[in-house]
């Protein structure tokens, strides 16, 4: 309470003074209210009153009640709260529910409600006028030393006047009473439905300086809040309607863009969690950066996303994951079957899962939920699964990308890396990228698709990066498994253009894995073939040697006997002369003639040895 | 309830107490009405008129919203309150024979 009081001064001495140097025409009123001081520029025209018109319930009191809270306890400009409508007491209640203490802030002289409910027990009796309240106000005004005053329901007092000639001249008084009083008023009135005017108070969108329309629709069930500023004398405004949402905290307009669109950018990765997808992304998804991952159902998104939000936890960062499809005690049963153990850190605060129905909401709603979540909680990591449903669930189309998308710019500016789980509409392969929103990915810094490839009667998961900004990624598409160990990523088979997948990618290995096994035992078996003639010509030229030698012996040897023989014969002959008495010519002859004997038989076996 | 202050604790004591914004012009006929219904009502009652102005914050606080307010007091009944110019003369009267014909039973059983 105190350091919102703080907060809430230091911003009020800024705006003011941001505002005199912009505008030093006309001064401005910081009501305080989330979007709304940005729209008008600065706030309410000060001193001067302003008309505050809507349907019931469209959130004018509280927007009223807002401004004279906000003035007392933001910018000590303390404040009268003229309650026609509703009893003090209802006031009081009504304001602890988004956690104003009106009582403290009355004790503190810094708030006064006037109960001016009129009583249906009093009797009228002919004409009355507001001097004498006004009077009290005044003097309780200078008492106080308030700056702002609120006149809610005015109509319900004037009504009783039951003359529109003498109703209208009252409001002219309130009127000229206010713009001399200092005080800057505002005056809440009703309008029904689907008119644009206030019928008999109408003419009060004249009178007054500025006017600001509120709108309570209903668009396919859901309720939508919208306020625009009809008119602002003397100075400029967001002309638009807006979206807003009555919050925890009071109003909040939704739509209205931070005014500093520049944030910090971060370079450093943190892991997807799986590390095959982190080598696809080269390191990692990049901090500050959002990711989609798109898919149809059953894609294991969730999982994908869960996985992240684990492995952030595991580096204390907070996380959070809001989920719109499954309550978040489910998500982290379903999540453990898979080896993702989010209960410790949902125990110890580590990790809020938020679940809401996506369709009693419109999504700014939605988002401005989300938004308060993530001031409370300051998350480093946030899951929205899916975002899908955000943006179809409830109101219209094109509003509620609008929400979601400053929704991921407001959730960037807070560095916070935010995955975004997208449901696609198809089953099937072709045609199910462009199916997801084509609104969604643009936004998205990294957009992962998960498809079932059907092959072989059996379906299989397929992860594919289709764009990561400011990443080299992997182009190539990777078999997502899913066990009880967790995610894995394995490579695919791609056979003649077809990518091959679980049992068929299995069979194929299986198959290739048998070629190659027989293939190497033909290898094998012919190399022994080869070797074994090899040596088997080897042993023949061997044992051919052999005869060859034998052969050649024998030859030696034959040449030898002859020899031996010849010797033998001639010494016979000789020794025949010698016994004969021959004498030394007789021999002389004879070895003539053995001489030339022996050169013939020299001769001969060389030729037939070859 | 805001303080009337009552001095007889008498059943029938009657005190009318007429709030006014100065002189504007209904301030003024309701003084004049008032004074010719006064004068209509049986004896015992007591009329004051009361300029919001000259202390408008204890006004307020009274709960006096618009004026001219007549405040009814009658005994022990809780206060009644009649705004306007009181120049519907029988809507007065109405308003104060309720009192008389209702009493403490009847308010009881409402």
């Amino acid at each position: 309470m105190t350091l919102r009081l703080i907060k809430g001064k230091i911003r009020s001495s800024k705006r003011s003074s941001k505002n005199k140097s912009v505008f030093p025409g006309i001064e401005k009123l910081p009501t305080g209210i989330e979007g709304f001081d940005q729209i008008t520029l600065g706030g309410l025209p000060r001193g001067r009153t302003t008309l505050i018109m809507g349907e019931p319930g469209s959130g004018k009191t509280v927007f009223a009640l807002q401004t004279i809270v906000n003035g007392a306890r933001l910018y000590n400009e303390p404040g009268i709260f003229v309650a026609l409508e509703e009893n003090s007491r209802q006031i009081v209640d009504n304001a602890a529910t988004f956690g104003w203490n009106i009582s403290s802030l009355e004790k503190e002289k810094k708030l006064f409600i006037l109960d001016a409910k009129i009583s249906p027990d009093i009797a009228k009796s002919g004409d009355f006028e507001l001097a004498g309240m006004l009077a009290g106000i005044k003097a309780k005004a200078s008492q106080m030393g308030a700056r702002r005053i609120v006149f809610d329901g005015i109509d319900v007092l004037l009504a009783l006047l039951d003359d529109p000639r003498k109703e209208r001249n009252e409001l002219y008084h309130l009127q000229n009473w206010l713009s001399q009083s200092g005080l800057t008023g505002i005056i809440t009135g009703k309008m029904d439905h689907g008119n644009t005017t206030m019928g008999r108070y109408g003419f009060m969108q004249f009178m007054v300086d500025c006017s600001i329309l509120f709108h309570h629709r209903i668009m396919e069930r859901i309720s939508l809040r919208e306020m625009r500023v009809a008119k602002y004398r003397g100075s400029g405004f967001a002309e638009n309607e807006f979206s807003m949402c009555i919050g925890s905290s009071g109003i909040e307009l939704a739509g209205v863009d931070a005014p500093d669109v520049d944030y910090k950018v971060y370079n450093d990765r943190v892991s997807s969690g799986a590390e095959r997808l982190d080598t696809m992304l080269s390191g990692g998804y990049l901090r500050g950066s959002n990711i989609l991952i798109s898919g149809s159902p059953g894609t294991a998104k969730s999982t994908l996303a869960g996985l992240f939000i684990e492995t952030a936890c595991r580096r204390n960062e907070k996380c959070i994951y809001m989920s719109f499809d499954e309550v978040g005690s489910e998500i982290v049963r379903n999540m453990a079957s898979v080896g993702i153990n989010l209960a410790p850190f949902v125990k110890s605060g580590m990790l809020i899962m938020h679940s809401a129905d996506a369709e009693t909401r419109s999504a700014e709603e939605h988002s401005l939920i989300l938004k308060s979540l993530i001031m409370k909680h300051q998350p480093k990591c946030l899951v929205i699964d899916p975002i899908s449903a955000v943006i179809k669930g409830g109101g219209h189309l094109s509003t509620s990308f609008g929400a979601i998308k400053r929704l991921v710019r407001f959730i960037k500016s807070k560095g916070i890396t935010l995955i975004c789980a997208s449901l696609s509409g198809t089953l099937e392969a072709e045609g199910e990228v462009e199916a997801t929103g084509n609104q969604i990915s643009a936004i998205a810094d990294t957009w992962i698709h998960l498809s079932y490839l059907i092959r072989g009667g059996e379906r299989n998961r397929a992860l594919t990066i289709i764009k990561s900004r400011g990443t080299e990624n992997s182009k190539q598409v990777r078999e997502l498994i899913l066990s009880k160990d967790g995610i894995t990523l394995t490579d695919v088979y791609v056979v003649g253009g077809d990518v091959l997948m679980g049992t068929a990618r299995w069979e194929k290995e299986s198959a290739e894995k048998l070629k190659k096994n027989v293939l190497e035992i033909e290898v094998a078996s012919k190399r022994r073939d080869l070797e074994f003639a090899e040596a088997e010509i080897k042993a023949r030229s061997q044992s051919l040697g052999r005869e060859l030698e034998a052969k050649k012996n024998e030859l030696v040897l034959l040449t030898l006997k002859d020899k031996t023989y010849a010797e033998e014969q001639r010494q016979k002959s000789l020794d025949f002369l010698l016994k004969r008495g021959a004498d030394a010519k007789v021999g002389k002859i004879v070895l003539k003639n053995f001489s030339k004997k022996e050169f013939i038989l020299n001769k001969k076996p060389s030729g037939n040895g070859r | 309830m805001k303080s009337v202050k009552i001095k007889k604790k008498q059943d029938n004591f009657l005190l009318l107490r007429l709030y006014v914004a100065g002189e504007t012009p209904n301030s003024q006929k309701a003084i004049t009405n008032l004074n010719t219904i006064g004068k209509e009502l049986p004896n015992g009652h007591k009329i004051e008129i009361v300029n919001t102005l000259d202390d408008p914050i204890r006004a307020l606080e009274e709960g006096i919203l618009v004026t001219p307010t007549l405040v009814i007091k009658r005994g022990p009944l809780p206060m009644r309150q009649i705004i306007g110019d009181l120049s519907d003369e029988p809507k007065v009267l109405q308003a104060l024979g309720g009192l008389k014909k209702n009493g403490i039973r009847a308010k009881k059983a409402s």
